[in-house]
């Protein structure tokens, strides 16, 4: 794989809940972006999946989080150190961001043609016509047919489908080095996602761009990605190239996640489902997080936090469990 | 694949008006508000053009038809001095309606800005703004009116500014909240997230948004303030008494309200229907900018 696009070492991020009283959203969190890969992060809602993202792109400003602890290299160079400026010059234009729902990510009241063209003339270019010519070419590659009428209309009278390609189209016009994309398929149709997974795919291999997709579907995952990253209560409970997660996962929450996939022909009447849900952030249990939940829980496991080793001293998958052996047997 | 481009490509066609022609084709429904449209755009006409038209001087006295009642010669009578009414009221629009416009926008203006930014910013600047604006809503509006005229004496240009003072909480409070709620959008998140800059975020992408009730206060305040400052003028704190002013002129006639009571009424009506012009006009733009209601 080529060189690292980015490097999240140790990120911590809390969150101010009443005075001087802060709740951890993600603890101790590190991996690492190659160039030109599709990394997939994984886990149920409220595990930290998008407060993670936030705090790379830096956009937790207008929240009441901040990031307390680690460090976020974006191309070798500290992303929390830079001036606001710098952080502006960034945002959008080396590193972008795709949204969950695209129909509300489009301010209504501007054109398409007014939108696609600030991101441009914000980064790229000050001549507006220019700007307008890269933005057409832009809805040309993610596949619109009527360019110019597109350009000219309003967000309300696109579809859904249609508008996520806009947004791609946005995120995109800039050539940057890495896209997060926060569950970019969620809000669409089964058709329309895969359409969108498809020509997310082509422009990454097009443009080598490195993408961090943010899901908690993991069909999305297998057809999509190269390394899975699973979260759960903030941390990365299991890293692994994607072959290995589904076939070979250690960890007690990627394997609940997997059984909640429903298989044909398996003859199961019931879906499997994970007990519980996410503990609350204020009061979270002492040793492994996920503890209560797990079926093969042992004392350790509620007294110790395990770390995020190599599993069998493989470099490429990590597990944060005490009791791997259990687990898939 | 190819319906599903297709189905889009047909709702692109279909709707090739922009917002404002919807926004028009709503606005028509409402008979009231369309009515109080004209009614209003006539008066602003009769304010710009009224003394090219007018068969009388405003300050011509006539002292063989002193008090006289409505006939063919004086439309709406004529007062102590034996002046044309109808004249008199006709050029007082400009007055009446050019303060009340002037002070409206210029509360606004100062509204708005306060408004935006506390809602947008938020800390100790959005608690300074708030509790300030708590402090003017603490008064009555007229009687808040009357002690800044007071403070300032009497005169046009102070009744403009009195009426602008009462109209800035009013408006900053509204924008706060309608900021509050724009913020909020995905759609802003995401401008921050290709690099906006705060400022540009804040009038690019959420003033527009609260732009709205922007309107629909706006037209509403002025009939406020019409109400206000000829309430003020009345009361003698206004325009000098010899003005064509709709509140003085009333003022002057109440002296006569048994000789002559259209000296009263003429005005009086003029004021209620003007006030109540702007105020069905505002109810309709607000029904009309609101998407829930279709």
């Amino acid at each position: 794989m080529g060189e690292k696009v980015l490097e999240v070492e140790h990120l911590r991020t809390e969150f101010k809940q009443e005075k001087k009283k802060y709740v951890t959203a993600i603890n101790d969190v590190s991996f690492t972006l190659n160039e030109g890969e599709i990394v997939g992060l994984v886990g149920e809602s409220g595990c930290g999946k998008s407060v993670t993202s936030l705090s790379i792109m830096r956009l937790l400003g207008d929240t009441s989080g901040r990031v307390t602890q680690g460090k976020i290299l974006f191309k070798g160079q500290d992303v929390l150190s830079l001036s606001n400026k710098q952080m502006r010059n960034l945002r959008g234009g080396r590193m972008s961001m795709i949204f969950q729902d695209p129909m509300s990510s489009l301010n209504p009241v501007t054109r398409i043609e007014t939108q696609m063209m600030e991101t441009l003339l914000l980064h790229r270019t000050k001549d507006k016509a220019q700007a307008r010519r890269m933005a057409a070419e832009m809805l040309k590659k993610v596949g619109i047919p009527d360019v110019e009428t597109t350009l000219r209309s309003y967000p309300h009278q696109l579809s859904g489908g249609m508008c996520q390609r806009v947004m791609i189209a946005m995120s995109m016009s800039c050539d940057p080095q890495l896209l997060i994309a926060d569950e970019p398929t969620t809000a669409l149709d089964v058709t329309i996602q895969a359409q969108i997974l498809e020509l997310m795919k082509k422009l990454q291999r097009e443009e080598k761009t490195t993408i961090l997709l943010i899901t908690h579907d993991l069909g999305v995952v297998a057809q999509m990605c190269s390394r899975v990253l699973v979260m759960y209560a903030g941390r990365i409970v299991e890293e692994a190239p994607v072959h290995e997660l589904f076939y070979n996962h250690r960890h007690p929450y990627t394997q609940g996640l997997i059984d909640c996939i429903p298989k044909i022909g398996s003859g199961v009447r019931r879906l499997p489902s994970i007990r519980g849900s996410v503990p609350d952030l204020a009061l979270m249990p002492a040793g492994c997080k996920f503890a209560p939940r797990c079926p093969f829980a042992s004392d350790e496991c509620r007294k110790n936090e395990p770390e995020l080793l190599p599993y069998e001293g493989d470099p490429t998958h990590l597990v944060r469990c005490f009791r791997t052996k259990e687990v898939l047997s | 694949m190819s319906t599903v481009t297709q189905t889009a490509d047909e709702v692109i066609l279909s709707k090739p008006e922009g917002r404002f022609k919807q926004f028009w084709k709503k606005f028509l429904k409402r008979k009231a508000a369309v009515v109080s449209l004209i009614f209003i755009l006539l008066m602003i006409g009769v304010a710009v053009f009224a003394p090219i038209f007018l068969k009388y001087q405003v300050q011509a006295a006539d002292y063989n038809n002193m008090l006289a009642g409505p006939s063919m010669k004086h439309f709406w009578g004529t007062d102590e001095f034996g002046r044309d009414v109808f004249t008199r009221l006709m050029v007082g629009t400009r007055l009446s309606l050019f303060s009340a416009l002037i002070s409206v926008v210029i509360g606004t203006v100062i509204g708005v800005i306060l408004g935006v930014l506390a809602g947008y910013y938020g800390g100790i600047f959005d608690s300074i703004v708030m509790r300030c604006c708590d402090i003017l809503f603490a008064f009555p509006d007229i009687l808040l009116a009357i002690a800044i005229v007071a403070i300032l004496g009497p005169g046009i240009i102070n009744v403009i500014i009195a009426v602008a003072v009462f109209t800035v909480p009013s408006f900053a409070r509204i924008m706060r909240s309608a900021t509050l709620e724009a913020k909020e959008e995905p759609y802003v998140e995401v401008a921050r997230s290709i690099g906006c800059s705060p400022r540009r975020v804040l009038w690019k992408h959420v003033f527009p948004e609260t732009v709205q009730s922007l309107i629909v206060n706006f037209t509403m305040r002025i009939g406020t303030a019409i109400l206000a400052s000829s309430s003020l003028s009345f009361l003698g704190f206004g325009a000098n008494v010899t003005e064509p002013d709709w509140g003085a002129m009333l003022s002057q006639g109440r002296n006569y309200l048994n000789s002559a009571p259209h000296m009263v009424i003429c005005p009086g009506l003029l004021i209620f229907l003007t006030v109540l012009a702007f105020n069905l006009l505002g109810d309709g733009l607000r029904d009309t900018l609101d998407p829930k209601i279709k």
